[in-house]
């Protein structure tokens, strides 16, 4: 939904209102329709935010998002892009599928499904989502990084 | 094909559901004692939201992890080369029944079926043997720690701490990425291709079993201690859980080669096999490979 958001704003098309100032989770989630249309979580963990790495200081900018969801941390280009218009990385536990989803309290819908389930933006209000920690904030400070300075490769 | 009780797609949903909704027996306990050990704040926050989730996650019989992967499935025993059809029902049924990510694209137009199925799909390693049953295997495998793998031909002269160094590094490399704590899966030898085979078939040896090679238990164990000293800790943010088991297959290989792969799997390296003999199926999460 990346590409598709840039592209579709790059176009000057309609991309969904709600992604301005919005929390954006990475995240492909496991979704099942009901018989009324609405949609249902079954597993919604996060997913390899590296994958995003490219496309994110244009996201941030552009849609002003306000905080990344994501697991495993993201680029230094990211990290700048988060320090000049305020937005926060938080990272969940991978594979924590079923305890996230209980904070994705409904679904409002789901734009560019033909993307396939886990590519497509779903559109989530949440309530206690988490647990999330701070890993990359505002500052350029990142935890991953902290981490990856200090590995001891020869114990 | 020996005569088999239950129909093979039936089985074969059964597998996908008991490998995705409940985390083998032995992961569980290797969790356990690193929450037992962890020091760490954050990283012990990690690995309760973890098995809370494992918990909930069989409670309910959904799968604990939304990647539910591609599956790869071992065929060993006796068996007829018609199970491959009845396997790929199995997969397009549970996708809609349990239901399972539809995760299998076009690798160029990326396009997805929905069903899990397509060109080369499902994965199917066979194994046949003399017994009279067929066992069949699946280990539905996450793309996030799959895009880690690493395949060295290293110099024969590098020896084994080269191969260590080679290990070490593919997993502290990946960082966060494949989901850690990690089972590292290693192959040493063969030609390349075998050696990414063995690293994989690795992940399916059970954690609480003891490698019957005093020279690969040792080196097993030596890098187990390393990596949970490294620092990296759950999800590469820090703490003394990095893997929870190192398991390694080894053949022989050329006299001017010396192949090392490394295949990780995530916290969340989900297997189930099923045990088929004319009278009736059992089910197991860790069986000898």
């Amino acid at each position: 939904m990346h590409i598709r958001a840039l592209e579709y704003d790059s176009e000057g098309k309609d991309v969904p209102e709600d992604i301005r100032g919005s929390a954006l989770f990475h995240c492909g989630p496991i979704m099942k329709q009901m018989d009324d249309g609405s949609w249902r979580v079954i597993a919604a963990g996060p997913t390899t935010s590296a994958r995003m790495n490219k496309l994110e200081p244009e996201m941030i900018e552009r849609f002003g998002i306000r905080a990344i969801i994501g697991k495993g941390g993201m680029s230094q280009e990211v990290a700048e892009a988060m320090k000049r218009c305020g937005c926060v990385y938080l990272a969940a536990t991978g594979g924590a599928a079923i305890l996230l989803a209980e904070g994705l309290c409904s679904c409002r819908g789901c734009e560019w499904l033909d993307l396939g389930m886990a590519e497509a933006m779903w559109r989530f209000d949440t309530q206690k989502f988490g647990p999330l920690i701070v890993a990359m904030d505002a500052e350029g400070n990142s935890l991953y990084e902290d981490v990856r300075k200090s590995l001891v490769r020869d114990a | 094909m020996i005569k088999l009780p239950e129909p093979v797609d039936d089985i074969v949903v059964n597998l996908l559901r008991l490998a995705n909704t409940k985390l083998p027996e032995d992961i569980g306990w290797a969790l356990e004692a690193a929450a037992g050990w962890e020091t760490n704040e954050i990283a012990y926050t990690q690995l309760g939201a973890i098995m809370d989730n494992v918990k909930k996650a069989e409670h309910i019989g959904r799968p604990m992890c939304q990647d539910t992967g591609i599956p790869v499935f071992y065929v060993r025993g006796k068996f007829d080369s018609g199970i491959a059809k009845l396997i790929e029902k199995g997969v397009e049924r549970a996708t809609r029944e349990i239901p399972l990510r539809p995760n299998t694209v076009d690798p160029l137009t990326r396009e997805n079926q929905g069903s899990n199925l397509g060109q080369g799909m499902p994965i199917i390693h066979y194994i046949p043997t003399d017994d009279d049953f067929t066992e069949i295997t699946v280990l539905p495998k996450g793309a996030g720690s799959e895009n880690m793998t690493r395949l060295g031909m290293l110099n024969p002269a590098d020896g084994v701490e080269g191969v260590r160094k080679f290990i070490m590094d593919a997993v502290l490399d990946a960082g966060g990425r494949p989901c850690p704590p990690s089972i590292v899966g290693v192959g040493i030898g063969g030609t390349s291709d075998v050696c990414v085979e063995m690293a994989k078939e690795a992940l399916l040896i059970p954690l609480d079993s003891e490698n019957p090679d005093p020279v690969l238990r040792k080196m097993e164990e030596d890098l187990f201690v390393a990596l949970n000293g490294s620092g990296l800790g759950p999800m590469g943010l820090g703490g003394s859980t990095t893997v929870l088991g190192v398991r390694i297959k080894k053949a022989c290989c050329h006299t001017a080669s010396l192949p090392v792969a490394v295949n990780i799997g995530c916290w969340a390296t989900r297997r189930a096999s099923a045990k088929i003999t004319d009278t009736g199926v059992e089910y197991a999460q860790g069986v000898e490979f």
